[in-house]
């Protein structure tokens, strides 16, 4: 059963898209507080779109975005992050040349009280070690993982309410794909909603609380995570896995 | 690269260069603050020793480091490409020029106007062009450049091609800036308030924000940062460095005309930034003196100075691509 939570983030016949090209058509889903909620579907079905759309990286040409009640269509990105909805794009975007540390402040970068942002810099390495050890190397010059990590990192910097992560495990050995979602396991556990693009649709339905399958950027099918991951007609048409 | 990914910590923590590239440390130690201060004071003392014609030389070295500052605010710390930054020296001296000659103002009460009309300009520009990507500012900042220039040339009030002359030097206190020693003073005095304010920029909250917005405009975004706010104030920054060095430029050539403004001036204002190594305050004075002194070094030569100049910026370029001062690490 999905939760009774209330609805934090929520999606209306959403279109957007680039250029002349329509990525979405109508897209509505709902996101509860304190779920994970995963987005699936084949590459170019609308799920990275999707994300953007939210964090208003791309501008939605109609239909609604809610979160907490506010409409984010027609906001700026920046405001969108400040609200509290907070964007780990695909690729990580680790800033070369500045150190790890750097990285992680600037994700501290609207939090104005110094003794906050201390406690969020402490918190994210005791979550991630490697990154105290390493906070003075280039960001950059960390492995893969380390950079998800550090990517993770930085967003909690700012404090989320609601994650919006594309495909973490990206690129990533198999270990390591366990270790990140372990991780955001454990993040949703201490409060924080999440909604997660991920090509690894097996692991992502394990983890999460529901799911949404897209395809050819309308939702497909949608159900508690349990049954789509039960369903081997749904993973073997839709997700490929 | 400074490090390699196994080395350890404690030891990173010293190697490790800040991310400025050493700029925001210009000036953190006592030591280094007396060096800047002997600079200065040799500056001073050292000048009218060398004669008439180097202090005139040397004064135009200063009037580049003022704008090669300001266009290293939007070049090197915003990241942004303007190929057309003698507009805002223009308007800051037409600014002076016109209210002074047609309208009888005092000089100082027109540097607040040349301030503003560049600020204006800069949002005129700078607002809908900096939500666009990049590049696209290089290209409406370079037609910007030129538009002000064939503007002030078909004008009446700029005085058309002829330009504006018998431009008043103005009083300060009782003393009349008018020699070129009294001008060395003003414009080395300029210099230190624009290195100081350059340093205290770097080091600010808009500092930090011009870096990430300059390293990853995305990530930033995603963080709250609002790019195209964050780039204007760059922009804006800029321009007033522009106006306030033209507004002193007008005074102390007391003529202005259209050539003073031409797209080869905003080249060399750039090449001043890219020779010493953008967003480095001690390679981006080094990169003024260099662009300003070098044909004059090099006059003996005749007309082939110019030549020789230019294939010496090339071996520069070619041997250290990001600047003549060391940054230490790539950036």
């Amino acid at each position: 059963m999905r939760s009774e939570a209330p609805v934090v983030l929520s999606l209306k016949g959403v279109e957007a898209g680039y250029g002349r090209i329509r990525a979405l058509h109508g897209i509505d889903l709902e996101v509860r507080a304190g779920e994970i909620v995963t987005l699936l579907g084949a590459n170019g079905a609308g799920k990275t779109t999707t994300l953007k759309t939210i964090s208003g990286l791309v501008r939605a040409t109609a239909g609604s975005v809610t979160f907490e009640g506010q409409e984010l269509v027609g906001r700026k990105a920046s405001d969108i992050a400040r609200l509290g909805v907070v964007h780990v794009p695909e690729g990580r975007h680790v800033l070369r040349g500045l150190s790890v540390r750097e990285n992680l402040e600037l994700g501290g970068f609207t939090v104005a009280d110094p003794k906050l942002r201390r406690e969020r810099l402490e918190h994210a390495f005791s979550l991630f070690p490697i990154l105290r050890e390493r906070q003075h190397q280039d960001g950059s010059l960390l492995s893969g993982g380390e950079q998800q990590m550090l990517a993770i990192g930085r967003a909690l910097m700012h404090g989320p309410k609601v994650l919006l992560l594309d495909e973490p495990s990206m690129g990533l050995a198999p270990k390591l794909v366990l270790e990140t979602f372990r991780i955001i396991r454990d993040l949703n556990q201490t409060g924080v909603t999440i909604l997660l693009v991920e090509q690894n649709a097996r692991l992502a339905l394990k983890l999460a609380d529901y799911g949404y399958v897209l395809e050819t950027g309308a939702v497909r099918m949608a159900g508690d995570a349990e049954t789509l991951g039960a369903s081997t007609s749904i993973v073997e048409a839709y997700l490929g896995a | 690269m400074a490090l390699e990914p196994g080395s350890p910590g404690p030891q990173s923590v010293v190697s490790r260069p800040s991310a400025w590239g050493g700029l925001g440390l210009l000036l953190d130690t006592p030591a280094k603050r007396a060096a800047a201060i002997v600079v200065i004071l040799a500056a001073m003392v050292a000048a009218p020793l060398l004669g008439p014609y180097a202090v005139v030389i040397l004064t135009n070295a200063l009037l580049y480091t003022i704008l090669a500052l300001g266009l290293n605010i939007v070049v090197g710390y915003a990241g942004l490409l303007d190929l057309g930054y003698a507009a805002f020296f223009a308007v800051g001296a037409y600014s002076v020029g016109i209210l002074t000659t047609v309208f009888g103002w005092n000089f100082w009460a027109t540097i607040p106007v040349a301030v503003l009309a560049a600020v204006c300009a800069g949002i005129i520009i700078g607002g809908p062009t900096l939500r666009l990507r990049s590049d696209y500012l290089a290209i409406v900042t370079l037609g910007f450049g030129e538009i002000v220039r064939i503007a002030a040339r078909n004008l009446q009030i700029t005085g058309a091609a002829s330009g504006i002359s018998g431009i008043e030097q103005p009083w300060l206190f009782g003393w009349h800036i008018a020699g070129s020693t009294d001008f060395y003073y003003v414009f080395l005095l300029l210099a230190v308030i624009g290195i100081f304010v350059s340093v205290r920029l770097a080091r600010s909250r808009l500092g930090r924000a011009w870096l990430y917005v300059r390293h990853d405009e995305d990530a930033a975004e995603a963080m709250g940062i609002d790019r195209v706010r964050v780039k204007l104030a760059a922009y804006i920054i800029g321009a007033i460095y522009g106006a306030i060095g033209g507004a002193f430029f007008a005074v102390n050539f007391t003529a202005i005309s259209p050539q003073s403004f031409s797209f080869q001036q905003s080249t060399l204002f750039l090449m001043a930034v890219i020779l010493g190594g953008m967003g480095k305050i001690p390679g981006v004075i080094l990169g003024a003196f260099i662009v300003v002194l070098g044909p004059e070094l090099l006059r003996d030569l005749g007309s082939f100075r110019y030549l020789v100049f230019a294939v010496g910026l090339l071996l520069i370029m070619l041997f250290r691509p990001s600047g003549i001062w060391p940054s230490g690490a790539k950036r």
